[in-house]
This record gives structure tokens, sequence and C-alpha cells, in this order.
């Protein structure tokens, strides 16, 4: 982040992973919401940079009964697997 | 371990090959999503499962059930994929730009970053398959930090380690994926009615 009073849109969206990991200081922290109070589009932005965030995160939870699985499996595939140990 | 897991992994650990193949037909949908999503869909995701599940097969002595049986074939296939895409030929770095937010030399934004409805879960699980399809589009090195870190949950000094590079590479990576990511999805994310 650039050592100024205030962040343009381009230093705030530079720092939204940082900000969001807790990797800012107080006063760098504090800049954040300044330009966060003051800039509707930036609000937006972040918005929709966390929404983004919890739908990749939604896509695939390996104990997620709802977490989509091919219908069929290609047979042939099962069939390679239980070939190939029986290789070794 | 739940009870029939774990009469199926004490059959595995015994060599028992009726057990490997209810391993194969039980688990191989979920591990040929990963793959796929890691690898692309086709021959090389069935290359990824099948060394996946071999793999599994020599190290299934030292699984202690601590964790699901799921999430340690999940990491497994996670692991092979990753070994896949270490071993393609490297291709230059695709551009991204067109898909971060663009400033004025001033560093404001150009043009207004429109506001997204609030989703109900309902929605969201709809929306599963178009986040998947724009996942797909985001250059390779992108979305393989996207996926390992977002999707596949594991933290940066991991994510770095298996890629080989800087835990400061990784979360550029990653952050430029959201940016894009976030700009693919935003027409649909617009249009969206409450």
């Amino acid at each position: 982040m650039s050592e100024r009073d205030e962040l343009s849109c381009r230093d705030f969206v530079e720092v939204i992973m940082a900000f969001l990991d807790g990797e800012l200081d107080a006063a760098q922290c504090a800049l954040f919401d300044a330009h966060l109070a003051a800039c509707p589009d930036c609000v937006h932005y972040l918005d929709s940079y966390k929404t983004t965030i919890t739908l990749g995160k939604s896509i695939c939870d390996p104990e997620d009964a709802d977490a989509p699985v091919p219908d069929d499996v290609p047979e042939e595939l099962v069939q390679a697997v239980i070939a190939a140990r029986r290789l070794r | 371990m739940v009870e029939d897991e774990a009469t199926l992994v004490a059959a595995l650990k015994a060599g028992d090959d009726a057990a490997f193949e209810k391993l194969v037909r039980d688990y191989s949908g979920r591990m040929l999503a990963v793959a796929s999503r890691l690898v692309g869909e086709g021959a090389e995701a069935n290359d990824v499962v099948q060394e996946a599940f071999l793999s599994a097969f020599r190290a299934i002595d030292r699984f202690e059930g601590t964790a699901r049986l799921s999430t340690w074939l999940h990491r497994i296939t996670v692991n092979a994929a990753l070994m896949r895409l270490r071993s393609r030929r490297r291709h230059p770095e695709e551009p991204l730009d067109p898909w971060l937010p663009h400033f004025e030399a001033s560093g404001h934004r150009v043009g207004p970053s429109e506001p997204w409805q609030p989703l109900d879960a309902l929605q969201k699980k709809e929306l599963r398959a178009q986040v998947r399809k724009r996942i797909d589009e985001l250059p390779e090195i992108y979305r393989t930090v996207l996926l390992l870190r977002d999707i596949e949950g594991l933290d940066g000094e991991e994510v770095a380690g298996l890629l080989g590079v800087n835990i400061g590479t990784v979360k550029t990576r990653l952050h430029r994926a959201r940016m894009a990511l976030r700009s693919l999805l935003d027409p649909h994310l617009r249009e969206m009615q409450p």
C-alpha cells in the first residue's frame, strides 16, 4: 500500500485480500475503512469479491453429500484401475 | 471412522480384492470430479484417478482413520493431479488483464462497479455450474491456485510447496484469479433477481 493519507480505488483493490486475511495493520485498516466510507463503487466491489470467494468454496466440499459427483463413472475407468492394481 | 468405513479399510489392509473393487466403485466418481477440475475432463483425469487409487492402495496401511476415507482420497487425488500439472510443458503466462479492474492514471476506477443482489441458498446452489464453468475459463496458473486455495481448502504454504513457487506468488495469483472470476461472474450476478 502506498504511503499516503488516503487510498485510491486502485490501492483499495490491491489490498482487499490482505484486508480479508487480517494482514493490514491498524493504520492501513483505517485507510481502508475511510476509502470504503467514501466510495460506493468499492463497497460493491468488496461485497462481490467476498461473494466470489463464497461461491467458489461452495462448488466443492469433499464431505458434502450434495457435492456434484458424475452419475456415470465410466466402467472402463473402474476396470482399468482394478487391472492396474493387479499388475502391481 | 464410521463402522462401514472401518470394515472396508480393514479389508483393504488385508489385501481383499472385493474391498478394493468396492473402494473404486464407491469413490471414483468424486475423485474423477476432483481430477477433472484440476487437469480438465478426459483421459488425463482418468489417469489421475488411476494413479490416485494405486497410491492410496500402497498407502492404505498408513491410513489411521483420523480423517474420513473420502477426505484422505480427495487429498491423494489432488496430489496426483498436481503431479500431472507439473509434468505438463510450461506455457507462457496467459494475460488476465481483460478481466481485471481498470483504473485511470489517478487511481480512480474506470466505470462503475454495480452491486450484486444478495443470494439465498437455492440461488447459490443453482449458480454452482456457472461458477465451475467460469473457473474453467481462467488461465491454468491462476485456475490451479484458486482451486487449491479456495476450493480444495489448502493453505498458502501448502500450495506454494506443491507448485514450487513462493508464498508471495501464491497470494498474487490468488487475488488476481479471484478478481478475474468476479468479473466473469459479474454479468450473471447483476442480472439475478433477489
